[in-house]
């Protein structure tokens, strides 16, 4: 072997080797809380509302509470995105607007999350007077989901090959006519993967509720838009650093780490899945 | 094609272009709303509203600034000689400390004789600093209220502590959060960096399809684990770790934090890197393999400079990543307020300032306009870096 | 002696059978041209002797390739050296996005020449050679992406000469380029020849009249007819080749 043959072989060992401890990372993080976190897990858990300072009883409200964050900011987030993704994409060319419009984009998806708790609260929670709220809490992380929406619509519009506007031109449809029904169609699966990727986005914040709705402990199901709700990455960062009982609620604090990262990764697994099978079907055609 | 189709189109039109403009709306509200918070911390004196400082008439020192105050506060300035003024040694004074000072009956029961103890103190004390609230100041008062000077931007940056709740002044010098914050984020790329080029180098030029399958959907979950989460696994493995390893009192550490950011950044800069990796044409590839260039010569001559730019953009992100990254940090860096000087001692990021203090912040104060303001310059950062992969993006990338 | 060879080659890409039972001799000082129309596996052919198509996800070769006698797919063989044999000239010019210089010494370079002077003499040697000398040596430094089409190409010929092959492969070397480019680069084949062994894939038939010895026609995957070029253009044994060569398809 000569010496260029083996530094080629030392330096690629030595790159796969950091690369097998990337994996060996996720799998460390991954498995410690799924070992950590099954003890905890069981039906009452998942149920029930938590008890004698969150050391007993369940996380229900907390996931309720997500539930209904991420069902509210998708609300607000997903139409908004996908409109402007379409405006981006189908009706400017290359223009100072678009880039200004992708630019304005790129530095929204930027912003730390916590900046975005800071704006909601001034904006929604005080300036709005929605106060603490679902409704706070759904606009500020539907603005933080906006980016990720916009983009992943244009990238699902740009895989629409060129050719079938042109042969829906052809026959005489309108632009309106051929984004509703030749572009549309056509690109919905991968719009839908860019809904389920930005629900994972938004289910796992937490500095964007921290200031506009999510509650320290609050054993009950919100009633309106208006209430409170505790949310699970919020009452996971409660658990491991401000319970009133830290020993004692830590178990409670492996399972909802545990039900939180299942729920964000179930959600991404789904989106692969769904774009693998789109991307199959493309090869098929 | 109809009258009421072509409205129609105009207003659906019309309504697309509406929502393409609400990201650039948000960006600028985020804007005003920071300033419009943040700013009113540099219009204000460092007291409280209603309060005044109070000096003897003989005392020569025009005005003082929240720094000498809280050293005065604090015995680190103890003569007024220390600030230019006349050679008396400091009498510190609040309104409680009258209350001990002279009797009950001296006072009245109502407080009513206050004023004129007050006044007696402060002509009979020429070293005197008082702190007391406006309605306490006697009407005919024969000291004099000394004015204090506004916070400015350089005091808010350079300051060097950060005491936002102390009374009677606080002080909100953001410097050791921003040494934090740059410490942090540089132990993270530091990490980051060598870890992530490595797995995009292996993920875009040596894998075979089977190990790419592995390796994308590690990155992919990597990405997908909320920063709570990250910021858990810190607290409860790595940071006692750390203490044990290093033999330290408490293992929440710049460290701590920079391996948890340093983990978090990974997947944007494995997967930025890999893309720029990627768009190398594969003629200058084979052209240069054809050459008899080995694989690794051809990564390193060909490759990376053809990709720098991308490579570059990706440590930028990666950055950007690492520097506006909240619950994580907040977790496992040990929230002190001092200037850290190596990478075992705790320190405190500008993100989890906000983050752990926010919350406890009545609405208005200064402590709150303090916090907005931090925000402001971290949004600074932020846009600071996405201009920055701007500019990058658009320069010709051709040597 | 025969400088390159294939012997009953076939390829894969997974499953589509790319070239089927190919066995074909390149004599020394040669041009040889590949014809035949787009997708007919005559680029997958040329790559053979470089093994450039191993870069290919599920690519599959069964059959004996050899330069030079040496079986290029056996297990023990150097791959790199292997190459440095066999040069290649690409469809587009694609030289790096470096100086004229280091374009040309990049390949010594690579091969752990480090004497300045050596790599000085043979830069400017296989310049001259490329008939590019002339109009670059005062601007060696200059970023070769500055040049013409055309001047690029006869840049990216003296890259490949330089690292000193026997056979030289050109994939459609002169299909990018104008027509009084492609013209020097014609002139400068006819001068190579003397020096080397060259297989060329081109879509322009006048062009492999005009410049080869011999002529392989590919047709789906098959060699359909090689022979003399005099003989395939005059009177080629396969109707199909007639047909192609006249124009009839393809």
């Amino acid at each position: 072997m000569n010496t260029k043959q083996l530094k080629q072989r030392i330096a690629f060992s030595i790159f796969g080797t950091m690369s097998f401890i990337v994996v060996a990372i996720l799998v460390i993080i991954l498995g410690f809380i799924v070992i950590r976190g099954m003890s905890a897990i069981s039906w009452e858990f998942l149920t029930e509302m938590p008890k004698d300072g969150m050391t007993k009883g369940g996380i229900f409200p907390a996931i309720v509470g997500t539930g209904c964050l991420v069902l509210g900011s998708m609300v607000f987030a997903f139409p908004i995105g996908v409109l402007s993704g379409i405006y981006i994409n189908e009706y400017l060319t290359e223009s100072w607007l678009k880039k200004f419009l992708r630019m304005m984009t790129n530095n929204l998806a930027g912003v730390p999350s916590i900046v975005f708790g800071l704006f909601g609260m001034a904006l929604f929670v005080n300036y709005l007077s929605f106060g603490d709220s679902i409704i706070a809490g759904s606009m500020t992380l539907g603005l933080l989901a906006l980016p990720v929406v916009i983009r992943l619509t244009e990238e699902a519009l740009k895989t629409v090959d060129d050719n079938l506007r042109l042969g829906s031109y052809a026959l005489g449809a309108t632009k309106i006519q051929t984004i509703q029904k030749v572009v549309i169609p056509i690109a919905f699966p991968n719009i839908m993967t860019g809904l389920i990727l930005s629900i994972g986005r938004v289910s796992g914040e937490t500095a964007p509720i921290l200031f506009t709705v999510a509650a320290y402990f609050l054993p009950r199901l919100p009633h309106s838009l208006s209430d409170q709700v505790m949310a699970l990455p919020y009452h996971l960062y409660v658990l491991a650093t401000s319970g009133t009982n830290m020993e004692e609620s830590r178990p409670m604090a492996y399972g909802t780490a545990l039900v939180l990262v299942s729920i964000v990764l179930i959600i991404n697994v789904s989106a692969s899945l769904l774009r693998r099978r789109i991307q199959k079907k493309v090869k098929m055609n | 094609m109809g009258k009421g189709r072509r409205i129609f189109e105009k207003v659906v039109t019309g309504v697309l272009f509406s929502s393409s403009t609400i990201t650039s709306l948000t960006v600028i509200l985020i804007v005003v709303f920071l300033f419009k918070e943040g700013i009113s911390l540099f219009n204000s004196t460092p007291t409280e509203k209603n309060y005044v400082i109070a000096v003897s008439k003989v005392n020569t020192v025009p005005v003082i600034t929240s720094n000498q105050l809280a050293d005065i506060f604090n015995q680190d300035i103890t003569n007024w000689k220390q600030l230019g003024g006349r050679n008396d040694s400091i009498i510190r004074l609040t309104v409680n400390d009258l209350a001990s000072i002279f009797t009950e009956e001296e006072l009245g029961p109502n407080l009513e004789f206050l004023p004129v103890k007050v006044n007696e103190y402060v002509k009979a004390t020429p070293g005197v600093i008082l702190y007391l609230s406006k309605s306490q100041l006697p009407s005919n008062f024969e000291g004099r209220v000394i004015p204090v000077k506004k916070i400015t931007v350089k005091d808010f940056i350079g300051g060097k502590h950060w005491y936002p709740t102390t009374e009677p002044i606080p002080q909100f010098g953001i410097w050791p959060m921003i040494v934090g914050t740059l410490m942090v984020t540089l132990g993270a790329i530091l990490f980051a960096l060598p870890f992530g080029m490595a797995t995009a180098i292996i993920m875009s030029e040596v894998a075979d399809i089977r190990l790419r399958n592995i390796l994308k959907p590690v990155v992919e979950l990597l990405a997908g684990i909320p920063s709570v989460v990250y910021g858990f696994f810190g607290l409860v493995v790595l940071v006692p770790l750390i203490q044990q390893l290093f033999k330290l009192d408490v293992g929440e550490t710049v460290l701590a934090g920079s391996i948890v950011l340093g983990i978090m950044a990974l997947p944007t800069i494995v997967t930025v890197a890999e893309d720029s990796l990627r768009t190398t044409p594969r003629a200058l590839k084979e052209a240069s393999l054809a050459l008899g260039a080995s694989q690794w010569q051809t990564l390193v001559r060909v490759v990376i400079p053809y990709s720098k730019s991308g490579i570059s953009t990706a440590i930028i992100l990666g950055i950007g990543r690492a520097i506006g990254e909240t619950m994580a940090v907040l977790m496992v860096t040990g929230n002190s307020s001092n200037i850290p000087t190596s990478f075992l001692q705790p320190t405190r990021t500008i993100p989890a300032t906000i983050a752990a203090e926010l919350g406890e912040t009545p609405y208005g104060g200064l402590h709150f306009s303090a916090l907005f303001a931090l925000a402001i310059i971290l949004f600074m950062f932020t846009i600071i870096i996405n201009l920055t992969v701007e500019v990058i993006k658009n320069r010709n990338r051709r040597f | 002696m025969t400088q390159a060879e294939a012997k009953n080659v076939n390829v894969w890409y997974d499953s589509f059978q790319a070239l089927k039972d190919i066995s074909m001799t390149f004599e020394p000082n040669t041009v040889t041209a590949l014809i035949g129309p787009s997708g007919c596996g005559k680029s997958t052919f040329l790559r053979l002797f470089n093994r450039m198509n191993d870069l290919i996800p599920l690519f599959r070769v069964e059959g004996l390739v050899t330069v030079n006698g040496q079986n290029v797919y056996s297990k023990d063989i150097r791959l790199d050296e292997m190459r440095k044999k066999v040069g290649m000239v690409f469809q587009k010019p694609n030289p790096f996005p470096k100086s004229i210089f280091e374009n040309v010494a990049y390949g010594l370079r690579v091969n752990g020449i480090s004497n300045r002077k050596e790599i000085e003499e043979t830069v400017e040697r296989s310049l001259k050679q490329a008939a590019l000398w002339d109009e670059v040596k005062d601007s060696l430094k200059k970023s070769a992406m500055e040049l013409s089409g055309g001047q690029q190409q006869r840049l990216c010929i003296a890259r490949a000469l330089a690292v000193q092959p026997k056979l030289i492969l050109m994939d459609e070397p002169a299909s990018a380029l104008d027509p009084i480019s492609t013209n020097r680069i014609e002139e400068l084949i006819f001068e190579l020849k003397k020096d080397y062994t060259i297989i060329i894939v081109t879509h322009n038939l006048q062009q492999a009249g005009r410049i080869s010895d011999a002529t392989a026609f590919f047709y789906l995957g098959e060699l359909v007819e090689f022979n003399l070029t005099k003989k395939i253009f005059l009177n080629p044994d396969n109707e199909r080749t007639q047909n192609y060569i006249t124009g009839r398809f393809g």
